[in-house]
């Protein structure tokens, strides 16, 4: 490569760079501004101050946010708990065994991810008032089930693919037992895909916002996203900007520290489901 | 225009299935298979198909919560109601602009970040890999704020910025007209979902043969030429794969509607229609007849991207 063509390249690299963080950092910056500084008209605060991160964690907006972010972390564990473990089962099976209904079930799981939310809305609304599940964990638990179980099954069948089955068998030849071949050789093999799994299922859970924002009222269940989303309409400050940006903060450092820690494996993740290389 | 793309493989076909009848063996395989996979499929099942099966039940009822007493069945009218109802037509026309420009924007601006990640230096791909996967990652309803906020009168810096720009100046509110709010939701919808177009592309560009590229070259092949007529041809498979789940996840557009306009002037989408009719009016009938009409608009973009561009989602199975 030409010394002129690597500096292009370099440059082009910098640009993805600065287009990726720069919202990132603009959130950053608005967190760190001071009610006086709020509608200054410019990137960054002119003295950076903590007073919204002590608003929404000790203050005014603690009470809105500190649930929320406890019903988040809970429920989204939960629902990414259960379909890791209801799509291992079927990963397994789609890799491994040969029957029937093993496109019926990939293409059933390609039509639930291609579903609006919003369609599955209406009637949940109407039905979680009826049986009382309105405004709890479980009545969005179940729901998320249909965000993060269809991605799961295709990542995990993907990853289940590439797992050489056969050295289960050589190690039972070698004289390890069923139990032995399966724990000793095949959990090391299959344990990255699940765990990627679970962090792209885990990502999409903590997404949400339509099923959030409609199936609760209050902090009993809401998750952070439909928090953020009443924050700005909310009057019990004045000026939620500040508080909101800090909360938006906070909400990204999850995911930011796992993109950051995982980031070949969630590639790998993404597209081997989609497109297989 | 010619194409340069390898003859495909024959697919081997097994070499004999049991003539009729199936053993004791895949019989025995077969219910262990729908053993282990059963309980997958039949939640996945549960969660949607029964829930839209209510919504198609309800949207036949005139039936509002307020008002349960006078729950009333209509047939067809809620949907008779909806059609001749403009709301409906300007939200869907909304929907389907806010489609079109997020997807063609974000193929092309994908495929250059694909370009760049793949040529870029091995020593530098990580850092770059882990700054696209960052506006993946962050939520959309966070991703709406922070560009709400930029472009905010009060709260932004895009106007003291960009005030040499023609009909931009520190008191331009984007949010008090139609275009001004598309193009800053349509702009914040890009950001976020252009890393994961670039990601499908980036795959689909390692599958292109080197063999290819390499006699291009050698027979004065430009760059532009081996773009246009080995590397794109070659990668289509990847390239309607993304655009098809892209085009679908676009349609259902809400977060970023909520957030940053809540449907104010003419900017409501489909979605956000029907979250307004059941959750803010709690007209569970017309809302329902709403989702059913958004769950057809996206069945029918399906089956015309599937029939129509001939995707073939095998490939995307990885079958």
């Amino acid at each position: 490569m030409s010394r002129r063509e690597k500096a292009w390249w370099i440059v082009g690299g910098i640009l993805i760079v600065l287009y990726a963080l720069s919202p990132i950092a603009w959130i950053i910056s608005l967190s760190l501004k001071g009610s006086s500084d709020i509608a200054n008209q410019s990137f960054l605060p002119t003295k950076a101050v903590w007073d919204n991160y002590t608003q929404i964690f000790t203050g005014t907006a603690s009470d809105l946010f500190l649930p929320a972010l406890r019903n988040s972390f809970g429920i989204c564990l939960i629902a990414t708990g259960i379909s890791c473990l209801l799509s291992m089962f079927a990963a397994y099976a789609i890799a491994r065994l040969d029957f029937r209904g093993k496109r019926l079930i990939l293409s059933a799981a390609l039509g639930v991810a291609i579903f609006p939310v919003i369609s599955i809305v209406t009637p949940l609304f109407n039905l979680w008032r009826q049986i009382g599940l309105y405004d709890t964990w479980p009545g969005l638990i179940i729901p998320y089930l249909s965000l993060t179980l269809p991605i799961s099954i295709w990542t995990m069948s993907a990853f289940f693919r590439e797992i050489p089955w056969e050295m289960e068998q050589a190690a039972q030849v070698d004289g390890a037992t069923t139990w032995q071949a399966f724990r000793r050789v095949i959990v090391p093999l299959a344990a990255p895909g699940v765990f990627t799994t679970a962090i792209i299922a885990f990502f999409i859970a903590w997404n949400d916002f339509a099923y959030g924002i409609s199936l609760t009222s209050t902090s009993a269940s809401r998750p952070v996203p439909a928090a953020l989303g009443l924050f700005s309409g909310a009057s019990q400050f004045q000026d939620p900007t500040g508080a909101t940006a800090a909360a938006a903060v906070i909400v990204t450092i999850p995911v930011v520290l796992l993109v950051l820690l995982f980031q070949r494996r969630i590639v790998a993740g993404l597209t081997n489901g989609a497109v297989k290389g | 225009m010619t194409q340069t793309t390898l003859p495909p493989v024959p697919k081997t076909e097994p070499v004999s299935a049991p003539p009729r009848g199936i053993s004791d063996r895949s019989r025995a395989e077969r219910r262990l298979g729908w053993i282990l996979a059963g309980p997958a499929f039949a939640v996945m099942l549960l969660v949607t198909a029964y829930p839209i099966l209510q919504a198609v039940y309800y949207s036949l009822f005139h039936y509002r919560l307020t008002d349960p007493g006078n729950r009333a069945f209509i047939g067809l009218r809620n949907y008779g109601v909806i059609l001749t109802d403009p709301l409906w037509w300007q939200s869907l026309l909304v929907t389907l602009f806010i489609t079109v420009v997020t997807v063609a924007v974000e193929l092309v601006l994908g495929f250059a970040l694909a370009l760049v990640m793949a040529r870029a230096l091995k020593s530098i791909r990580p850092f770059l890999r882990a700054a696209i996967l960052i506006p993946y990652a962050v939520i959309t309803v966070v991703s709406a704020l922070a560009w709400k906020f930029a472009f905010g009168l009060t709260t932004g810096f895009v106007n003291s910025w960009f005030s040499w720009l023609p009909g931009v100046s520190t008191s331009t509110d984007w949010f008090g007209d139609k275009w001004t709010s598309l193009l800053v939701i349509c702009l914040a919808e890009i950001w976020k979902t252009t890393p994961f177009i670039s990601l499908l592309l980036l795959a689909g560009l390692a599958q292109v043969p080197e063999v290819l590229q390499e006699a291009a070259q050698v027979d004065g092949a430009t760059w532009w030429q081996r773009m246009w007529r080995v590397t794109i041809p070659n990668m289509k498979a990847a390239i309607m794969v993304a655009l098809l789940f892209r085009s679908l996840d676009a349609f259902r557009v809400f977060d970023s509607v909520f957030v940053m306009t809540a449907g104010a002037n003419g900017t409501e989408s489909v979605s956000f229609l029907a979250y307004r009719q059941t959750i803010s009016r709690v007209e569970i009938g017309l809302g329902s007849a709403v989702s059913v009409l958004l769950f057809i608009c996206v069945v029918l973009i399906a089956v015309g991207f599937i029939k129509g561009f001939k995707v073939d989602l095998s490939q995307a199975r990885g079958e």
